[in-house]
Order: C-alpha cells, then sequence, then structure tokens
C-alpha cells in the first residue's frame, strides 16, 4: 500500500495536490490552530501577551453542577406556599453569588430543575447558553437527519421515473440548493412574520379564519421548529441528487427479474433498491448529520440565537464569541468540542453502518 | 502617425502627473459610508478640497459598507494594512486606541473647543478622534395626540417622570387608538439597544459598567436600581406597552408615520421623515426616571491610526475637515447634528426655530457617552442581549447576574482594559 501510494503514483500524487493543499492550508492547519488556541487566553484585539492557560477555557465552557434547594419553611417549620399552593424555593441566586458556602457554584446559572420530592434539585452551569446551544443543536440534527434523508429519498424515488416533463420537477426540488442560503433564510423570515406573514395568511384562510396568526421566531416554542422546516425544505434538493445518482446506478435487470419473480412494489424496494442504495444512504446519513452540525447561517440571519437562546446554536456561539465578543479562545474552545462530537459521532455512524 | 502623436502625448501627460504626485505624499483613508451616494459626495468633495488647497498631501479615499467597516479595520490591523486616517465609531474608539490600531490625534485643542462634548474621542486623557457631527435621540410625538390625551407637553427643563410618562402611555393604550402606545425600535438591534437604552438605565440610576473605575458591573447593572429598570422594561412588553424583539423593521420605519403608535423612541436621522409626514411632529426629551434625563452619544468620528508614518499629514486633513461649512453639509445632506453651534446656525435645520433644533439643545444639555471603556465593545453586546432576554420574558435578576459575570469575566481576562 505505501508503496503504491509513493513510488508508482507520481502523476496522481501531483493531480491531487491542489485538493490537498487548499484542504490542509485551510482546514487541518485551522484546525490544530484552533486547537493551540483554545489552550491559551488568545483576543482577537489585545495588546497583552497570549498567556498559556491550560484546559482553564474548557473548565468554564464544561463545568455543571447539581444544587440540592430546598423549599422554605416559616418559624414553625411549615412549608411556605404562594397563592397557588406551590412550594416556594429560595433564589438559585442567593446559592451561586457570594456564598461561601457554596463556593464550588459561585458564578453558576440554572439551567433546569427538577423535583425530587419536596427538594428542588437544581442543574447549574457556569456557561448555561453553551448547554443551550448543544441541546439544540443535538436536537436539529437529530430531527433533520433522518427527516431530511427520508424526504429527500421519496422525492428521488418520485422523480426517477421516465415522465414527459420530468425535468422540470427535478428543477423546481433542486432550486433551493442553489439559491443562497442567507437569500432563503430572509425570505422565510417574511414567510414566518408574526402580522401578516405568508404562513400565517396561508394558515388562516385554511382553517376559515380558525388560525390565530403566530409569530413563529419570536416564540422560543416554535422558533427551533420554524428554522428545522425550512432548513429541511432548503437542502432536501442536494440529497436527493445524491440519491438519485445512486437509484440510477442500480441495474435494470434486478429490477426486471424481480418482477418476473412476481415481487409487489414495496418487495421491489424492500429488496433491490434498498439494498442497492446502502453506500449512498451512508453517503447522505453523514453529510446531512454533519451539515447539521455546523448550522449557522439562518440562524444569523432569522433569529441571532434568540428569543431566550432558544435557537442558538454551537457554531453560531463560536463565532459570535471569537469576533462579536472578541474572544478567540473561547470560540476555539467551542470549535475543537464539536469537533470532537461530529467526529465521534461520523465515526459511530462508520461502524454502524459497516460492511458485515 | 496620428496614433503615435497621441500615445505620446498620453506618455508626456502621464509622466507630468507621476512626477506631481511624487512630490505630494499620499495619505489613504477608510470611511465607512459606501452605498450612500449624497454622504460620499460630501466626504469625496472634502477630500478633493482639501487636495487643492495645499501641496504637500494627497489623500486618496476608500469606502466601505458600515456593516462591513469595522471587520475590516480589524483584520486590516492584524494585517498590518492600517490606512492613515481612520473613520471611527465613537463608543469603539477605546477599542481601537488601547488594542493599539491609532494614535493621539495631533491638533490644537482651541480648534475643537467650541464642539459638543460627544464628538470628542478621548482616551486615557488623551483626543483620539473627533467627529463632525453628533447624533441624538428623542421622544417622537405628535401635538395633536399630546392634545386628545391630555397631556402636558414635557421640556428641557421638566421633562416627563417616571408616573407621568406611564400615565402618558396608559392615556394611549386607553384611546384604542394604536396598535402599541410606544415604539422604541426593538427591531433595530446591534448598537441600537446600547445606544438607545442605556440611558434609561442611567436615567434609573444604574449603567452598563461601573464607570468610577471601569473594573466591574456589579452594583450597576444588577443592584437595586438596575432590577427596578428591569422590571419596568420586561414591564413594558408584558403588558402591552411596546412591540418587543420580533418588531416587524418596517413597522419601525414607517410605524410611528402611519399612525400605529402614539410614541416613538427615535433618532434625528428619522425626524425629518417624521416632520414631511406629520407638520405637528413633536420631539420631546428623555423621561427622567429618577436619576435625571439621558440620551446617548458619539457617533462617527476621525482619527489616525497608529501604523501612520504621517500623523501631521493626517491631522491636517481631519482640522481641515472640522470646518463649519463641512459640518453643515454633512447635516444637510444626511440630517445629522451639526458638532458646532456656529454650523448649526448654517444649517437648514438645526439653525435657530429651524423644525430639529431641539436636537441640538438635546444634545447639548442630556447627551451621556456610553462608557468610555475598550472592553465596552463587548460589554455592548452583553446588554444587547440582556435587553432581548428581559423583553422576552427571562428572569430580571437572572439575566442581569449573568450579564455582569460575563462582563466581570471579559474585564478580567483583558487584565482589566488597561484602566
Amino acid at each position: 500500500m505505501a508503496s503504491k501510494l509513493t513510488t508508482s503514483n507520481r502523476s496522481g500524487w501531483l493531480f491531487a495536490f491542489p485538493g490537498f493543499g487548499l484542504i490542509t492550508l485551510f482546514i487541518v492547519v485551522p484546525f490544530f490552530f484552533a486547537f493551540w488556541l483554545s489552550l491559551t487566553n488568545q483576543r482577537l484585539i489585545s495588546p497583552n501577551p497570549t498567556e498559556f492557560v491550560g484546559l482553564s477555557n474548557y473548565e468554564r465552557l464544561l463545568s455543571v453542577g447539581v444544587i440540592d434547594i430546598d423549599p422554605e419553611q416559616d418559624e414553625n417549620g411549615n412549608l411556605l406556599r404562594d397563592d397557588n399552593g406551590d412550594l416556594v424555593y429560595p433564589r438559585v441566586r442567593t446559592f451561586t453569588r457570594n456564598n461561601p458556602d457554596f463556593a464550588g457554584y459561585e458564578g453558576m446559572r440554572e439551567w433546569f430543575r427538577w423535583n425530587s420530592g419536596d427538594t428542588a434539585k437544581v442543574v447549574v452551569a457556569t456557561d448555561v447558553v453553551f448547554w443551550k446551544s448543544l441541546t439544540n443543536t443535538l436536537m436539529f440534527v437529530l430531527i433533520v437527519a433522518p427527516v431530511q434523508g427520508g424526504l429527500a429519498l421519496c422525492l428521488a424515488l418520485l422523480i426517477n421515473q421516465r415522465l414527459r416533463g420530468i425535468n422540470i420537477y427535478r428543477a423546481i426540488y433542486f432550486m433551493p440548493v442553489v439559491v443562497s442560503i442567507v437569500v432563503v433564510s430572509l425570505l422565510w423570515r417574511f414567510i414566518y412574520d408574526g402580522n401578516d406573514g405568508l404562513l400565517n395568511n396561508i394558515l388562516s384562510a385554511l382553517s376559515f379564519g380558525m388560525f390565530e396568526g403566530r409569530d413563529w421566531l419570536g416564540n422560543p416554542n416554535t422558533a427551533l421548529g420554524s428554522i428545522i422546516g425550512m432548513s429541511i425544505w432548503q437542502a432536501v434538493g442536494f440529497h436527493m441528487v445524491i440519491w438519485l445518482a445512486g437509484l440510477q446506478t442500480i441495474s435494470p435487470t434486478l429490477y426486471e427479474a424481480a418482477s418476473i419473480e412476481g415481487a409487489n412494489k414495496w418487495q421491489t424496494f424492500r429488496y433491490v433498491t434498498w439494498p442497492g442504495l446502502r453506500n449512498t444512504a451512508i453517503l447522505v446519513l453523514i453529510v446531512i448529520t454533519m451539515q447539521a452540525f455546523a448550522l449557522f447561517a439562518q440562524i444569523d440571519v432569522m433569529t441571532n440565537g434568540g428569543p431566550l437562546d432558544s435557537t442558538t446554536t454551537l457554531v453560531f456561539q463560536a463565532v459570535e464569541r471569537g469576533y462579536g465578543k472578541q474572544d478567540i479562545s473561547g470560540g476555539a474552545t467551542i470549535s475543537v468540542v464539536l469537533f470532537l462530537m461530529v467526529l465521534t459521532i461520523s465515526m459511530i455512524q462508520r461502524y454502524l453502518t459497516r460492511e458485515k | 502617425m496620428k496614433s503615435t502623436l497621441k500615445l505620446t502625448t498620453a506618455l508626456v501627460f502621464g509622466a507630468c502627473l507621476s512626477s506631481a504626485a511624487a512630490a505630494q505624499t499620499e495619505l489613504t483613508m477608510w470611511y465607512h459610508g459606501a452605498g450612500n451616494e449624497v454622504e460620499s459626495n460630501i466626504i469625496n468633495q472634502i477630500v478633493s478640497d482639501f487636495n487643492a488647497s495645499q501641496s504637500d498631501w494627497v489623500v486618496s479615499l476608500e469606502s466601505f459598507p458600515q456593516g462591513a467597516y469595522n471587520d475590516s479595520v480589524v483584520a486590516a490591523a492584524l494585517a498590518g494594512n492600517l490606512p492613515d486616517i481612520l473613520d471611527v465609531d465613537g463608543p469603539v474608539m477605546p477599542n481601537w486606541a488601547w488594542a493599539g490600531y491609532m494614535q493621539p490625534l495631533p491638533i490644537d485643542e482651541s480648534v475643537i473647543e467650541n464642539f459638543l462634548p460627544g464628538p470628542k474621542g478621548y482616551w486615557d486623557g488623551e483626543l483620539y478622534s473627533i467627529g463632525l457631527w453628533d447624533a441624538a435621540v428623542a421622544l417622537v410625538t405628535r401635538q395633536s395626540t399630546l392634545d386628545a390625551l391630555g397631556l402636558r407637553t414635557p421640556t428641557l427643563e421638566e421633562p416627563w417622570n417616571l408616573q407621568e410618562f406611564m400615565a402618558a402611555l396608559d392615556a394611549a393604550k386607553a384611546s384604542g387608538e394604536f396598535d402599541y402606545p410606544l415604539d422604541l425600535g426593538m427591531a433595530w438591534t446591534g448598537e441600537w439597544y446600547p445606544y438607545a437604552f442605556s440611558p434609561f438605565l442611567q436615567s434609573f440610576g444604574g449603567d452598563i459598567v461601573d464607570r468610577s473605575t471601569y473594573q466591574t458591573a456589579e452594583g450597576a447593572l444588577n443592584g437595586d436600581a438596575a432590577m427596578a429598570f428591569g422590571e419596568w422594561w420586561q414591564g413594558l412588553f408584558a403588558n402591552g406597552y411596546a412591540p418587543g424583539t420580533s418588531q416587524d423593521p418596517a413597522d419601525r420605519d414607517g410605524g410611528f408615520i402611519d399612525g400605529k403608535y402614539a410614541f416613538s423612541w427615535n433618532g434625528n436621522w428619522a425626524a425629518l421623515g417624521a416632520l414631511n409626514a406629520h407638520d405637528d411632529t413633536l420631539f420631546l426629551p428623555a423621561p427622567d426616571f429618577g436619576n435625571g434625563s439621558t440620551i446617548g452619544a458619539a457617533s462617527w468620528q476621525f482619527g489616525v491610526s497608529a501604523s501612520s508614518e504621517h500623523p501631521e499629514g493626517a491631522a491636517a486633513f481631519i482640522q481641515f475637515a472640522l470646518q463649519d461649512q463641512y459640518l453643515a453639509d454633512f447635516s444637510n445632506g444626511i440630517g445629522l447634528i451639526p458638532a458646532t453651534a456656529s454650523s448649526a446656525q448654517m444649517t437648514e435645520n438645526y439653525a435657530d426655530g429651524g423644525p430639529m433644533a431641539v436636537f441640538f439643545e438635546l444634545t447639548e444639555a442630556q447627551a451621556l457617552v456610553r462608557p468610555v471603556t475598550p472592553g465596552y465593545v463587548v460589554q455592548a453586546k452583553v446588554f444587547e442581549k440582556a435587553l432581548a432576554d428581559i423583553a422576552n420574558g427571562a428572569d430580571v435578576a437572572d439575566t442581569l447576574d449573568a450579564a455582569v459575570d460575563e462582563i466581570n469575566a471579559d474585564i478580567a481576562a483583558n487584565n482589566g482594559y488597561g484602566h
């Protein structure tokens, strides 16, 4: 293997050089650079010298803890209740700010809580925004990867037919892919507009005025879902083309054989088409996963991470911190964490889909 | 034959040009106003006037769109390619000066003694930048609205207090004639938030950062005054007084003119549009929430980059640009507040009795610059997010605490920002 790569293949290396060179220069080198920066206190703009700070950036980013908070009691030991009859708990800030008894939790903020008996278990984190970005990003990936991949396969099956004018449909489905994501995001901002956006108007017309317009991007409950829907629509055409390429590599003789055997449509798909798409499926899954982890432009154009951090993502935070808040080392730390996550997930996917 | 002659002429002519240029030293200048034709014409006029007025320097101008300007400067600074003359947003200047992008501006104090305080950019006791204009914000409404609602017209001497202000909003809400009583401009993200809304916080008695040391925000941004401000701020949106962060940008631009809002918190740049739409438009001073009325100050200014080899040439250009005539040109062209009283008299809108003269008075009386610290760039972002979150219903105390922690961590990470 080594000799084949190094000696007898000079022109091959020559051809590969531009690609390898660019990848090294703009992906491999910056990655090692980011890894180094995440161990320093590098700022975007600063007259202060850069110092090595070890893992403190990671510590600040990843620290979480759980505080048990007991409900408030009056002098006789009875539990206090508010007007709704709910227990009253002291504020988290009384523990995490200037409280020497809880020094380990200094500066932490509540991420979420649950109740165990009367005691509230409060999960606190130094960097709540990071954890929210992480969960938003994972949520986005978990929904987008299967839905977008499946939808793209359905579209590919639909347009993989010899019908008159099928190319028009192919072009229509593919069109959102070639339009800049920034333009698409701006257009969808109008569609989702809370006052008289297109979506509100359509839903209101379809329900004969029953549906009350809502502010899709302005409500923490619908903002991420809106962005997921729009993102799936935007890139589905790209994966449709990959599926289509896979479909067209399946030999027609297999389909003929299946129909001679009397296979119905579902059996043909299950035992001919799907096995033939195996490698395509792996590619589509990994590509969608990686693209979904890199979610940035939609957020930057449509919501800026709001409302209430409901749409903030890891890449958005990396950029926001690195450039917006001039904290290059903080942005680099997020990038490294993201890289390790995507690497792990891709390797698990490779392992699960390996040739047995 | 004919073409040879032409060629020779061109060569000779070209040689003359280049030898003429060689006698002068070239100064480069960057400006943020690309895309605005009127603004470009004015700045080009100043540059060509300056180049014609003397034979030592020749300034060449490069314009950038405002959105990409700061990034371009930072990138150029990292690459060592800064121009001689820089255009800088007032509150950002300390950051660039501290980072070593700029050097003190060598012009005589007497030249700028009549200037409004906002356009003068001081950092570390030295003048680094000077602006040809300032900007101001007012509570825009109509005399007919005040009359219909039976409200007193507030004055500079006697602005509305908190109770009067909220009573005015209540009256507007009760009239049922408006979508919302108050338009704060929540659709304008970015620098608008700290510029327009931190004066409210200051009027309550808080601030973005403790200005006595600039080393902490504890107590300033999460003290009792700031908590009161936060609760009031949240109430504006929770109780339907003002549209929140999802306000349609088109409503921000045209909503007041269309009568959707009774009051609009807006800048002098939007004043002409409102005046043209309604003759009885009024520009009221900021309410006094207990600690005096304040509005933001400082807009774009000129300074000299640290890498410039000819600071005296750059300063000569800047001083040339400070003539009243140019101050008035900018004001007439794009509606800015001229930086001196004498130039204000030369403008259409800001001369005594002019329709926007009130803005000059507002700036003179109420203007307070944003925190003069290199950390402001980060603090502005933190403040913006905190205000957006509170408007969206986040817990006031927790949000302000988090903002304080983030600001303090940033100050510590920068070794106190050189204060």
